[in-house]
């Protein structure tokens, strides 16, 4: 294991940010600490790259204790949302930082900043200062200062957070595929499922101090341990008190056994895709569909439908005691 | 889709938002403790030295025998009245900076016309100037035997020099960037959108300076006038060189410390500027009170 | 004079030091602004009058005075043995000092922006007292605590130390109100980037914190110069004038004022201006540096 957390708690003040997590994080892979904001995946990261220290408990890199090493003794390279670009330094003096600290010779310090610079694609922006640069660049500016010192892990904060969507999208492929490239040790913060679906070769679940569920995305998307971790992956909905995803519902126009039933109370199309609403009992449950399998089903708002979850589809919670349908009027085969 | 519909989540769509996580500011960026307790004996020490310990013994001093100096020194004639001179001087000095002050800086902010730039260096430069080169500067304009505009004036009955209007032109003059320094920077922090509402709303230029412009320039203004005040209240050197220094007539209160220390009345010199200071220390204090507290 | 390059960075930022507006030094975007109405017109001309009279009037006379007896008079005042003893020693104490406040006030502003304990909000009071204190009460102040009757023996009354404290007591906020504004606003993730990359916490501050700080500390440093080379009030008690050994400046233009001799009080009064408007040249191009980085 490349990064073991053992039972680190962390606590400001009050504020309780970790709550006796243990985790192990591979080498070589891809990890992402996925959560809401202020549920203590930052603080992980942090207490990782040594800029903040445990209260209790114990962080190994590649074997050896780091628990009460500074910052500079652990040979990690940390990404921040912000950049945390030497603003008064040339690009290329950002990048040689690291290198220059730790007395390399000239030539080589040269050598590697251009062949980082070619990396992440900035070499005609060498003798700029940071300020001259956009956003997604200089991340990447910041992603090559940190390669630099060749660390054991690389450690990145929300670093596509302060994008727009567009350059955040580009910069999540192109950091996959320079993984791949370099291979180097990845955590990744970040409150963006997507982000995290997509990059991660496995996924921490952070939530409210304590570890939710680990996996590969697969893992966590199919079976989810709990109505957080299923709730936090993409859009969700709840069918006789169970949690499901909207788009694993099956609707119908007649009953065709085992499903609840209820009626249309509102349809929206957005697209391709089909979101309908039914009122079942005392639950609104939403439906997601493509638009051909819609017009096939032949309903409007006001008809009744009955619903039920797909083959297999994952879902959390206990249908047990919720009957098939609520006060609703007789049905009405529609 | 209904927010039923769909379970409440931490919005993981939205943007990130730029704050730090909670409460993680205070244990950032310390040095090491033996560090910072040296830096701060050093601080601490420098300026209990140089500024707190001296400050403290003027009040030692005067207080050595009780209230007697005090006493003392509020039952000279001359010291009264020349108290009564300074207050009078500094409150028309600021009441002039006051509509000098937030005019220009209106016009300065919003406005733009030739020579704004050299104006609004222009402005700053008394600060820079030495309180002796503003009375010189003042007596070559104002005298009456070779002056500029003195020897009209007083063909005219005006007396600037060795008179009230003198002494309260060179208090004006030292402490004329005060109020511009404060206003300045928040007009232009608060921009013109809200000025530009409600004129939209039907409220005349008037109107809006009341109800919007000035409440939000109120603190700025504040701080603008206590310092005013404490500058004028302790000039010196300038007022020195205009007032002419009649014991009861053109003295003001710094030139009667310097007067009866001299005169070796140390009791009264100590007692009146422990006066000027306790004013001086309270502005400062208040000031710091009421300073909202942005950035902190 | 070059003044004609200067914008609203010198009024919005350089800032005395005497105390920060409130909020923060960084320039935000020009509102939208029209040209001049009737009445701001009329405001603008009253306005200029007045400051004409007080200001720009009074101190162009006393260039012209200065120039009025030639370059040769004006050499010949400069180069009085008094008068240059003077000159020499204002400038001196006032370069010592300077360094003195850029070290110090650096310091004082790194703890008021990164250290917390009890009482600091007091040392935010006595920052600021050198300030509104009366520079008359000034020399009293520090004669009672290094004077003749010093309660601790040390005495530096009439000598060149005392010209030295009671500079370094009126100029202790500036470069302290200059640094502190940028200091917290410095991006604390560039230190933390620095540190993880394997600089020590003095190569961060050296390569990283200092080289932000430079324009601001510069700024101070400027103006605590310029306050320091035009001081008065506060060394006719303390330094005991004494002509060639603790006479400066100041008191050597009040000399040839109260002589009558007002041509050599402006030559040295204008050799004064002309370094005072030196240092706000310097002040702005500092502050220009410093909004250029953003």
């Amino acid at each position: 294991m490349s990064i073991e957390v053992r039972n680190v708690n962390k606590r400001f003040g009050d504020f309780v940010a970790l709550d006796n997590v243990s985790v192990n994080i591979p080498t070589g892979q891809l990890t992402a600490l996925l959560g809401p904001s202020g549920g203590g995946k930052s603080t992980l990261l942090r207490i990782i790259a040594g800029l903040e220290f445990a209260d209790t408990g114990l962080v190994e890199i590649e074997g050896q204790d780091v628990t009460h090493l500074p910052p500079q003794k652990r040979n990690v390279g940390f990404v921040f949302q912000h950049y945390a670009a030497f603003k008064h330094m040339s690009v290329a003096r950002n990048i040689a930082f690291g290198i220059e600290i730790r007395k390399r010779p000239k030539a080589e310090v040269k050598a590697r900043v251009a062949e980082l610079l070619a990396l992440v694609h900035l070499t005609q922006f060498a003798d700029r200062l940071p300020g001259q640069l956009s956003g997604g660049q200089r991340q990447r500016m910041a992603l090559a200062r940190a390669l630099a010192v060749e660390p054991t892990v690389l450690l990145l904060d929300e670093p596509f957070g302060a994008l727009d969507s567009k350059v955040r999208k580009e910069l999540r492929d192109w950091l996959r595929r320079l993984h791949d490239e370099v291979s180097v040790t990845t955590v990744l913060v970040t409150h963006d499922q997507d982000e995290a679906l997509e990059v991660a070769d496995d996924i921490v679940v952070i939530n409210d101090g304590r570890i939710e569920q680990i996996g590969t995305p697969d893992q966590l998307y199919d079976a989810p341990a709990n109505e957080f971790v299923m709730g936090f992956l993409g859009p969700v909905t709840r069918l006789r008190g169970q949690l499901v995803r909207p788009h694993d519902l099956e609707m119908f126009a007649a009953d065709p056994g085992g499903a609840a039933f209820g009626q249309i109370t509102r349809v929206n199309r957005v697209g391709f895709e089909v979101r309908v609403e039914l009122t079942v009992g005392d639950e609104v449950v939403l439906v997601t569909m493509t638009r051909t399998h819609y017009h096939a089903l032949g309903l409007d708002v006001g008809a009744t439908a009955w619903v039920r979850a797909a083959a297999g589809a994952p879902t959390v919670g206990n249908p047990a005691s919720h009957p098939l349908t609520g006060p609703v009027s007789e049905p009405v085969p529609g | 889709m209904t927010d039923a519909a769909v379970l409440d989540r931490d919005e993981p769509f939205s943007a990130p938002s730029p704050t730090p996580e909670l409460g993680r500011r205070p244990s950032r960026n310390r040095s090491p403790r033996a560090v910072r307790y040296v830096f701060r004996f050093l601080v601490v020490g420098y300026l209990f030295m140089v500024v707190a310990w001296p400050v403290s013994l003027v009040a030692k001093q005067t207080f050595a025998h009780g209230l007697s100096s005090i006493r003392t020194a509020l039952d000279d004639r001359l010291v009264t009245s020349a108290l009564r001179l300074t207050a009078y001087v500094s409150v028309v000095a600021v009441i002039i900076n006051l509509v000098f002050g937030v005019g220009m800086s209106l016009i300065l902010v919003r406005r733009r016309f030739p020579g704004r730039r050299i104006l609004s260096a222009l402005i700053d430069l008394p600060l820079s100037v030495s309180p002796v080169v503003v009375g010189l500067a003042l007596v070559l304009t104002y005298n009456r035997r070779d002056g500029f505009f003195g020897k009209t004036l007083e063909a005219h009955g005006y007396k600037i020099l060795f008179a009230n209007p003198g002494i309260i032109m060179a208090t004006v003059f030292v402490s004329l960037p005060l109020m511009i320094r404060e206003i300045v920077p928040v007009l232009e922090e608060i921009g013109t959108d809200q000025e530009q509402a409600a004129r939209s709303l039907g409220a005349s230029p008037m109107q809006t300076f009341r109800r919007i412009t000035l409440p939000s320039i109120k603190w700025a203004v504040v701080y603008g006038v206590v310092l005013s005040l404490a500058r004028a209240l302790g000039e010196f050197g300038a007022v020195k060189i205009v007032a002419g220094n009649v014991a009861g007539k053109t003295q003001t209160a710094t030139l009667i410390v310097e007067q009866t220390y001299q005169d070796f009345h140390q009791d009264t010199a100590y007692a009146t500027s422990f006066m000027l200071a306790f004013v001086a220390v309270a502005c400062i204090v208040v000031v710091t009170i009421i300073r909202p507290k942005e950035h902190v | 004079m070059t003044v004609a390059s200067f914008d609203d960075a010198t009024t919005t930022t350089s800032a005395l030091a005497s105390r920060p507006a409130g909020g923060s030094s960084r320039k935000r975007r020009a509102p939208r602004t029209g040209a001049l109405t009737l009445g701001s017109g009329l405001g603008l001309g009253v306005g200029m009058i007045w400051f004409s009279l007080l200001v720009l009037i009074p101190l162009t006379a006393v260039v012209v005075k200065a120039q009025a007896g030639g370059w040769d008079a004006y050499w010949k005042t400069i180069t009085n043995p008094q008068t240059w003893a003077a000159i020499k020693l204002t400038v001196e104490q006032s370069l010592i000092v300077t360094l003195v406040n850029v070290v110090m006030g650096t310091l004082i502003a790194w703890v008021l922006v990164r250290d917390d304990f009890f009482g600091k909000r007091a040392l935010e009071v006595v920052i600021d007292v050198p300030f509104a204190l009366p520079t008359i009460v000034a020399g009293l102040v520090l004669l009672s605590l290094y004077g003749p009757r010093s309660p601790i023996g040390i005495n530096v009354a009439n000598t060149q130390k005392a010209v030295f404290l009671a500079l370094a007591f009126v100029t202790v906020p500036f470069v302290v109100r200059t640094v502190q504004p940028v200091l917290e606003q410095l991006d604390l993730e560039a230190e933390e980037a620095a540190l993880s990359l394997g600089a020590s916490k003095f190569t961060t501050f050296r390569r990283i914190v200092l080289p932000s700080l430079a324009p601001a500390i510069g700024a101070g440093a400027a103006l605590s110069f310029a306050r320091a080379i035009s001081e008065y009030g506060s060394l006719v008690l303390l330094s005991g004038n004494l002509a060639l050994r603790t006479e400066v400046t100041s008191v050597r233009i009040l000399t040839y004022i109260e002589n009558g001799n007002t041509a050599s009080a402006s030559a040295v009064a204008s050799t004064l201006l002309l370094i005072s408007l030196a240092v706000i040249v310097l002040v702005d191009i500092a502050q220009r540096r410093i909004a250029r980085r953003d």
